[in-house]
């Protein structure tokens, strides 16, 4: 893009794109602002005209508000803890040269092909079933009483779902950054009298904290918005309702535009302060 | 303290073995370097007695005790890689304190240590930067005393000055010479530039394929080369080695003249030829002549500056008394 007939013919080009992307954004953003400050009641008595803030100052008062922040924090930070710490040990271990290392990269990776929907399904139905699951069996093998997972341990399953799902992620970034260590600087550790553990602590995880980073942005980004999980599984009971799934409560099942819409923009404010934590923290990582 | 003694130490990758059974002694204090064409196994060799690599048979012994199996850190051995794997997060100070904290040596010793290899490489000022923040000298400065605060038994020098420019690397060769000196601590050192092993070395180990061709001080290599390898891996620019009738003239199945080493003329000499090339450093001309009836092309060094063009006729005369000469199996007749 070096001269002005270059530069503006690209600007050209990407304008389709920059335009869609941009109307895909706006139009529901816009809507959303809109409906959320009206009274809006499709099966009773449809558009009611302007409410001001109500809808805003209504979402925060209710009793659920706040538990669905708190569980939808720990949703997401669960899943970070757990899928850093694994990802990280995934990486080390898939580094080490093995007999048919493509295939198991392969494997691992395969999770996150699996759709959300389909792979709560499976979770479900197939593994935490109290009567026909295979982790019941396991457990009646054991002579154990099998665990209703979804009822009595709802947010630890979620979280446990949603970690197999996103840990191939995690395991992808943080393998390709181990593969960028030089090798030389793991040797020089080692002439230098640094045992396994303290060449894994001083030089293997200062290597990866940019990459951790990277993960934990994108992550949570995706985190906060996680929906199709909660819906096949318990259907926002047993204290796993999040912030969005509120949301969508709010909509769907008690036919309120307005006040979801509301809840709505709440949840970008928090996505948005999340984002610009989460950007200082990898904007000074990056720095250096 | 730091003689090495490496005896019938072999290596193998898997079915390959790079390193013939092999013995060697580097003698205290001494500054060996290892020269040898790429993937001679030099490299390898410096590992080997580093304990990054495993020996596949052999015994490595450091100051008389074995330590074929001593892991790398109790070998009391320091070593400078190519890329100088400085720990890019870690402040230079840190740097160099890593091997002393990793020892558990106490914070005053530790600062103190610090102190005297930064004024002895020039560190001082540089101490709490990045090595990302420092240039390439500095960097391969900081590998150094990372070296130095150990007072290893001996530094091992993977090819240090590899990724320097040419004018930082003849600083470097003369610092690093300097530190020996100042040191007296044993230092092995890996290079492929002949230059750098005949100008820092007091032993030069010239290798070929995991075998040593020849061991001995520089100018021992220079004047009398044990085979025609050696003959033409020492030396800048190469030695013009010849075979045929010309060669059985001299004594030998192969013989060998220096660039240095012939005389030149514009009217009579032994060889008549074509110039070719003509190289004018200013301080010397490197003058190629063709078509001498020998093998190749010989080079000629000339002192000082010389006028001839491109296809002139030029005539040389080897000096006898400097002609090396070889038998079939590549040995030098004496």
């Amino acid at each position: 893009m070096a001269t002005k007939a270059s530069r503006s013919a690209a600007r050209l080009m990407m304008a389709p794109a920059v335009i869609l992307l941009l109307g895909w954004m706006l139009v529901p953003l816009i809507m959303t602002l809109w409906f959320s400050f009206r009274t809006y009641l499709p099966l009773r008595g449809g558009d009611q005209g302007w409410t001001g803030f109500d809808n805003y100052v209504r979402f925060v008062s209710s009793s659920a508000f706040w538990p669905a922040v708190q569980t939808t924090l720990l949703i997401v930070l669960g899943v970070l803890v757990i899928t850093v710490c694994l990802g990280i040990l995934l990486a080390i271990l898939l580094d080490q040269p093995m007999w048919g290392q493509g295939v198991v990269r392969i494997l691992v990776i395969a999770p996150f092909f699996v759709m959300p929907t389909v792979s709560a399904l499976v979770w479900k139905n197939m593994f935490m079933d109290p009567v026909n699951g295979l982790l019941a069996h396991l457990w009646r093998f054991f002579g154990a009483e099998p665990v209703s997972w979804l009822s009595d341990a709802s947010l630890q399953s979620i979280i446990m779902i949603v970690s197999w799902q996103w840990l191939p992620f995690a395991t992808l970034i943080l393998l390709t950054a181990i593969q960028s260590l030089d090798s030389e600087q793991l040797e020089a550790a080692e002439m230098d009298g640094a045992p396994v553990l303290k060449r894994f602590f001083y030089i293997i995880l200062p290597h990866l904290s940019r990459a951790i980073t990277i993960v934990i942005l994108i992550q949570t980004i995706f985190l906060l918005a996680i929906f199709a999980e909660i819906f096949v599984t318990t259907g926002g009971a047993f204290g796993t309702r999040t912030l969005s799934y509120l949301i969508f409560q709010r909509v769907l099942e008690s036919q309120n535009v307005g006040l979801g819409s509301a809840g709505g923009v709440y949840a970008i404010i928090l996505a948005n302060i999340v984002a610009i934590f989460l950007m200082r923290i990898v904007g000074k990582n990056l720095d250096t | 303290m730091g003689q090495i003694t490496l005896k019938q130490v072999t290596k193998s990758f898997g079915d390959v073995q790079v390193i013939p059974p092999l013995d060697l002694t580097i003698e205290d204090g001494e500054f060996t370097v290892f020269v040898g064409p790429s993937g001679c196994g030099k490299s390898t060799l410096l590992r080997l007695i580093a304990g990054l690599e495993d020996i596949t048979t052999g015994h490595i012994e450091i100051d008389g005790k074995d330590a074929t199996d001593v892991v790398p850190a109790k070998r009391g051995l320091a070593m400078v890689f190519q890329s100088y794997a400085l720990y890019p997060h870690m402040s230079v100070r840190k740097n160099i304190a890593f091997p002393l904290k990793m020892a558990g040596m106490d914070k005053a010793e530790i600062d103190k240590r610090i102190a005297n290899a930064a004024s002895v490489l020039n560190l001082t000022d540089y101490l709490d930067r990045r090595p990302g923040q420092l240039s390439g000298g500095q960097r391969q400065r900081v590998a150094i005393g990372r070296a130095i605060v150990r007072e290893p038994a001996a530094f091992l020098f993977d090819e240090p000055l590899s990724n320097l420019d040419a004018a930082l690397r003849v600083g470097m060769r003369l610092e690093i010479s300097e530190l020996h000196e100042r040191l007296k601590t044993t230092m092995i050192y890996v290079t492929h530039d002949q230059v750098e092993a005949m100008t820092m070395a007091d032993k030069i180990v010239v290798l070929r394929a995991g075998h040593i061709e020849q061991v001995g001080s520089p100018l021992e290599l220079y004047h009398k080369p044990r085979n025609e390898f050696v003959a033409g891996f020492i030396g800048s620019p190469k030695m013009n080695i010849f075979g045929g009738v010309e060669a059985q003239k001299y004594g030998g199945v192969k013989a060998g003249i220096r660039p240095e080493h012939i005389d030149v003329s514009m009217t009579e000499g032994t060889w008549k030829g074509k110039v070719g090339v003509a190289e004018h450093l200013g301080s010397d001309t490197f003058i190629h002549v063709h078509d001498t009836g020998l093998d190749d092309m010989i080079t000629v060094r000339i002192t000082g500056d010389i006028s001839v063009r491109h296809g002139d006729t030029i005539y040389l005369t080897p000096q006898l008394d400097q002609m090396h000469k070889f038998d079939a199996q590549g040995l030098r007749i004496a």
